[in-house]
């Protein structure tokens, strides 16, 4: 019976294939709109492109010019200060709150979804919230003089030099709790025998979590590294809302400079240039600690 | 059976009114004008082509000043199917034209007499080689100056003509305990009040040079250093929470007499009239000090598009003629709050600002003092304006010397010009 003999055959190859058949359309659709924007971004930012894409070689030329213009510095210097000042508070924070909601509260429910509850909210709703609330002559420094503190200043969110720390503020008060709930996640996983032994043995508590708990967490801490980088690299429409870039360019990051520069100034080679420039950035930080992270994984 | 029968002529009559409105001639308008007195003035046009049979598809992309608007048109026009008209100014019409993609207006611009209709300085950015590409629809005065008279006259300060009558003025005002100047930091209210001051101070033929030509000897010359200056000493007038005000809320300020003047272009006369305030009563339209003999304009226009389809041509041009119709002109202008772009329109209809405005347009255009505004894409490129604003406002929010501001603009406009 020929026929028979094929039919499970073909079944089985059905189902070795059906992985493949299934995961393949968003493969393709990856490799052309992530991968191969990629490159035509690349090649984009190597010609005179104005405001409709061109495709004359200049080679270099736009890179050269990108790191000569003053704002491209300005927004360079913004997303460190800003990057780094969001990633360090939202681990520490995070970790914290993560901590002290591990001691067996009451409530611990309500409270987790209060700290949690920012993250629903998109960066436009913070933004624009927290615009209100760094507003001298809406906000906390009015609120503040009205108690009766007249001489109180907070007012960063007008200030050239200081208006950056604003969107870090309102970064850090949306994303802490997402990193605390994943910090709670591995606090959760830790084997509570490894603790109870070590208490048999006499550590104390600050021990117990400086030597064990926190280090244990190495893979959390590698999650939320990576999350928080790229939400910082990508940030975009926080600023938007919450000072446009301003006072001036003064809290300009990449990502609005390369808006700026590719959709609104019809300076389209430049954006591409300088939005590679993003991409090399986001490689530089992610490739050396995948990297180091994978290893160490693999060491062991 | 003949239930079928019934259906089947019930599809094929809707496919033949579909096909007779396609004949009949479509425009489709990419346009940004979506709020209150806008989309009011949108409306009567869609309604005027309408009543010569011809359909209006309406293509509307809100926000970001036109800049969503420019996005969606390149998507659109980069696919190769580009809509029939789109709301475009400045010298972005050239560009546009470059590409090759725009249609040909001359046989409506001779037939309806558009040249001796519209001043020169304006044909000329709607033209590309000599011949009409874009149809210019209104036009807004820049340098304006809003004032309270109310705060005036508590302060005992009187209206300024000069810079020095200006400054006492503020100094006044500032001492009975009012804002002098309301002011909203954003790039592009500190671009329309600086090429107010650049021709306030410099006078027309500098502003040709540095705003329009953006000839760098003349942008870093000692002229600009004085208007850096200016620029920097009105600062000391505005209150501390400027940075990121909308336009509209500062006009509030100057409405409630909290404050004393805004720089501004004539759409904020729409806000006094919304809060029931009469011109020469309740607010005074001042021209910015030095600048009594010029009128800085934003002028609004549609590009209009190749199309292959004879209809939707015959349409197109209908669109054309409509927009510098006498009747088109005054409901669409008395609705925006800005005046005719053409000459030989009913005065009758328009309040004392823009009346005011009506007369020095047309003074204007025979004097020379007829300037396209930088700061509303009117005079440079998108690139050099670009340019030219991070200088401004980087300047403005920062305690860079106005040396410095000067030589700063400068090399910024020769980058962007490369």
């Amino acid at each position: 019976m020929p026929t028979d003999a094929r039919q499970p055959g073909l079944a089985s190859l059905l189902e070795a294939a059906l992985p493949k058949v299934v995961v393949a359309p968003s493969f393709a659709a990856m490799l052309v709109f992530i991968y191969g924007f990629i490159l035509w971004t690349l090649y984009i930012s190597m010609t005179k492109s104005t405001f409709l894409p061109t495709y004359d070689f200049v080679g270099l030329a736009q890179y050269i010019k990108l790191w000569r213009i003053e704002r491209w510095w300005v927004a360079c210097r913004n997303l460190l200060v800003y990057g780094g000042l969001f990633i360090f508070f939202c681990t520490v924070l995070g970790l914290m709150l993560a901590i002290f909601l591990d001691q067996k509260i009451r409530i611990e429910g309500a409270l987790r979804t209060i700290y949690l509850y920012p993250l629903a909210l998109s960066f436009v709703v913070t933004g624009t919230a927290w615009k209100w609330l760094l507003n001298p002559g809406l906000g906390i420094e009015r609120l503040v003089r009205e108690m009766g503190w007249s001489s109180f200043t907070f007012d960063w969110l007008v200030t050239s030099e200081m208006s950056i720390y604003c969107v870090v503020i309102a970064a850090v008060w949306q994303s802490t709790g997402f990193v605390m709930a994943m910090f709670l996640a591995g606090l959760r996983g830790i084997d509570d025998a490894i603790i109870k032994a070590a208490q048999v043995d006499g550590a104390g508590l600050t021990r117990i979590y400086w030597k064990i708990i926190i280090p244990s967490l190495r893979p959390v801490f590698f999650s939320a590294f990576i999350i928080l980088t790229h939400i910082a690299i990508k940030s975009f429409d926080l600023v938007v809302v919450l000072t446009r870039g301003g006072p001036g360019y003064s809290s300009d990051l990449p990502a609005t400079f390369m808006y700026a520069y590719a959709f609104t100034r019809g300076r389209l080679a430049m954006g591409a240039a300088s939005a590679m420039m993003m991409f090399a950035m986001v490689m530089a930080i992610i490739v050396p600690y995948l990297y180091s992270e994978l290893r160490r994984k693999r060491d062991a | 059976m003949k239930r079928t029968m019934k259906s089947v002529i019930a599809a094929l009559s809707m496919i033949a009114l579909f096909a007779f409105n396609a004949a009949a001639g479509e425009v489709e308008v990419l346009h940004w004008w979506t709020s209150g007195g806008e989309a009011a003035a949108v409306q009567e046009l869609k309604k005027m082509l309408q009543n010569e049979g011809h359909t209006w598809k309406d293509f509307a992309v809100a926000g970001g000043a036109g800049a969503n608007a420019m996005t969606a048109l390149k998507s659109r026009a980069v696919s190769g199917n580009p809509p029939t008209a789109a709301q475009v100014k400045g010298p972005q019409i050239q560009e546009w034209a470059d590409l090759g993609v725009l249609t040909n207006l001359d046989d409506v611009a001779q037939a309806e007499n558009w040249d001796p209709l519209v001043p020169k300085v304006v044909a000329d950015i709607m033209k590309f080689n000599g011949q009409w590409v874009a149809v210019p629809v209104n036009v807004h005065r820049i340098n304006w100056m809003w004032c309270n008279p109310e705060v005036f006259r508590k302060a005992g300060a009187k209206y300024p003509q000069t810079w020095d009558e200006f400054f006492a003025a503020c100094e006044k005002i500032q001492k009975a305990g009012m804002i002098p100047v309301a002011f909203g930091g954003q790039p592009w209210q500190e671009a329309t009040a600086w090429e107010s001051i650049v021709a306030g101070v410099g006078g027309t033929d500098f502003y040709i040079k540095t705003m329009v030509r953006a000839d760098e000897p003349s942008l870093a010359s000692d002229t600009m250093v004085k208007v850096f200056e200016i620029f920097r000493k009105i600062k000391k007038y505005t209150d501390k929470n400027a940075p990121g005000r909308d336009w509209n809320l500062a006009t509030a300020m100057v409405i409630k007499g909290e404050a004393g003047m805004q720089f501004m272009g004539d759409w904020a006369k729409g806000e006094f009239t919304a809060a029931g305030k009469v011109p020469g009563k309740d607010y005074d339209a001042l021209t910015v000090p030095g600048t009594a003999d010029a009128f800085l304009f934003n002028v609004d226009s549609f590009i209009m598009f190749e199309v292959k389809d004879a209809e939707a041509k015959k349409a197109q041009k209908a669109m054309a003629r409509l927009i510098l119709s006498p009747d088109f002109q005054i409901v669409f202008n008395v609705n925006k709050g800005s005046i005719p772009v053409r000459s030989g329109i009913a005065e009758e209809p328009f309040d004392a600002v823009a009346l005011k405005s009506m007369q020095d347009f047309a003074a204007t255009a025979r004097t020379g003092g007829l300037m396209p505004s930088m700061a509303h894409e009117m005079a440079v490129s998108p690139a050099v304006r670009g340019a030219m604003f991070d200088v401004v406002t980087n300047f403005y929010n920062s305690s860079m010397s106005p040396q410095d501001a000067a030589q700063k603009l400068a090399m910024a406009v020769k980058e962007a010009k490369m």
